[in-house]
């Protein structure tokens, strides 16, 4: 593992992004839109409104970030790109932290413009402060970075990807206690959503939305998410394989 | 050593069918060798075992003394692939300069490489706006920043004009003067006689390992086109 080739490898991916005006401009407004969508679906703040659109906040990163990840490491995998990359001094784990570090920041400014908007905007409160949102927005947007990395090794083409979406995320987003509260849910369901690390990113969402100050609750689940992002990675490395058949 | 790769029976299997049957050759140091054979005879794929990254059934392949795919060895091989491996949403610059950093080198270096393939005047634009015989020289480019020991080039001259491809030929044989071994995979019969040594392979087996002018005399014909061919006749008799 080297930094200097860590760093390289998300300034490569930044700027593979930059030359792609109309991908950075969706990645930044939509998640804004989406937002004032719901606000005039509830018609203005309130506690629905609240509720939802703060949990919103962590979802779309989380999606967005995955849906991106998985697309552009499939293309370094059919373009010959890692194939090369991987005759070079790159470590696997420079190449899976540069996205990681990539994504993670333009995750950081969607996070930014989409709280900023939800709460000067739409009028959004909460409890607890607007930067523990970003932070558990861009924890989120990493973890849809680990999984895209390593969803991406089970696709050989590119709607084979897109349709990692539905298995992969919206499970996560049905039982994570968004739609149905986890607690009235059949017993074997609430046990799947106990082990889907979303679940406990939408969990510590709500914690922010409930409390002034940041509780244990809230850092434990961020912790948990961190941790499955980890071994998202980890798997991931295990998928990129210098020798092929 | 003088052998820069050296390979002993190497068996590779690809989709459960035999691609190599048991290779055994030796690229000295310095050299440039030529890699030639049919469409679908195992160049890639030799290729591919050389720089480690192909799965082999049995056999050895060393390079510069180590294992193929040994980790020290990703510093010291420059590898194209037969499609251009290169970043389609980046500039040509931005390409080499990252190809440049992984390898700790600098921004210049990256700036001769892309000077040594004629596209210093196209190194602000997008690869994937390049034609494709551009196209290819970056990729190309990317390999050749600071002068590894080992290039090894699998079809580098395809859609390239005859100028070009002489300046490009011209300018292996500098980078093996100075020290470099280059093995050069190709369909064209007339870069075969600008190599010092040439490896043919046919359906996963070699027929010739020699110097151009060894090949032609064996032969019995000046030209190497018409040596290859009359080789391949000289193998199908002695497996029927
Ligand atoms: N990924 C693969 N899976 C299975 N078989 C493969 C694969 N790639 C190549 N082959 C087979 O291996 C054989 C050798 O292919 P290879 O790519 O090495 O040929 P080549 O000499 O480089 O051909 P060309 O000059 O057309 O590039 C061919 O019969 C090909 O069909
Ligand atoms: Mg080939």
């Amino acid at each position: 593992m080297s930094a200097r080739i860590t760093f390289a490898t998300a300034a490569r991916v930044l700027r593979q992004l930059r030359h792609d005006r109309r991908t950075v401009a969706l990645l930044i407004v939509v998640p804004a839109l989406l937002l004032a969508l719901l606000y005039f679906m509830y018609d203005g703040a309130g506690g629905t409104f609240d509720r939802i659109a703060l949990i919103m906040l962590g979802v779309f990163p989380f999606v967005i970030m995955f849906l991106v990840t998985s697309i552009a490491m499939l293309r370094e995998r059919t373009t010959g790109t890692l194939e090369r990359l991987l005759t070079t001094p790159l470590g696997k784990i420079d190449l899976l932290f540069g996205y990681g570090l990539a994504f993670g920041l333009a995750a950081a400014v969607q996070g930014a413009v989409a709280t900023g908007a939800a709460y000067w905007l739409l009028g959004l409160e909460t409890r607890g402060s607007a930067g523990l949102v970003v932070l558990i927005a861009v924890v989120n947007a990493v973890l849809g970075v680990a999984l895209g990395l390593f969803c991406s090794a089970f696709a050989r083409t590119e709607f084979q990807a897109v349709q990692f979406l539905p298995v992969v995320v919206v499970p996560q987003l049905l039982l994570c206690g968004l739609f149905v509260a986890r607690g009235q849910m059949a017993g074997w369901l609430e046990g799947i959503s106990d082990a889907l690390p979303l679940t406990y990113a939408v969990d510590a969402l709500a914690q922010v939305g409930v409390s002034a100050d940041p509780t244990t609750t809230m850092w434990r689940d961020l912790v948990i998410v961190a941790g499955a992002t980890v071994v998202a990675l980890v798997l991931a490395a295990a998928t990129l394989r210098r020798r092929t058949p | 050593m003088d052998n820069a790769i050296e390979v002993r029976d190497l068996v590779v299997e690809r989709g459960r069918r035999r691609v190599l049957h048991g290779i055994t050759c030796t690229i000295p140091r310095g050299s440039v060798t030529g890699l030639l054979g049919p469409s679908g005879s195992g160049k890639t794929t030799l290729i591919r075992a050389i720089v480690g990254v192909q799965f082999v059934r049995s056999g050895a392949v060393t390079v510069l003394g180590r294992p193929a795919g040994s980790a020290p060895l990703r510093r010291e091989l420059g590898y194209v692939t037969q499609a251009p491996s290169v970043y389609a949403d980046l500039s040509v610059r931005e390409n080499a300069r990252y190809f440049a950093t992984l390898l700790g080198l600098h921004a210049a270096e990256a700036d001769r490489a892309i000077a040594d393939v004629g596209l210093s005047g196209a190194r602000h634009q997008l690869v994937g706006n390049l034609s494709g015989g551009q196209r290819s020289r970056a990729s190309l480019a990317c390999a050749m920043i600071g002068e590894p020991k080992l290039l090894v080039l699998d079809e580098p001259t395809v859609g390239q004009d005859p100028v070009l491809r002489a300046d490009l030929w011209g300018r292996f044989h500098e980078l093996a003067d100075a020290g470099t071994t280059l093995l050069v995979s190709s369909h064209v019969m007339d870069e075969a006689g600008r190599c010092d040594r040439l490896l043919l392979i046919r359906e996963g087996r070699l027929i010739g390992d020699d110097t151009p002018a060894a090949i032609r005399a064996s032969a019995g014909t000046d030209d190497l086109e018409e040596a290859f061919l009359r080789l391949i006749r000289e193998q199908e008799k002695v497996a029927a």
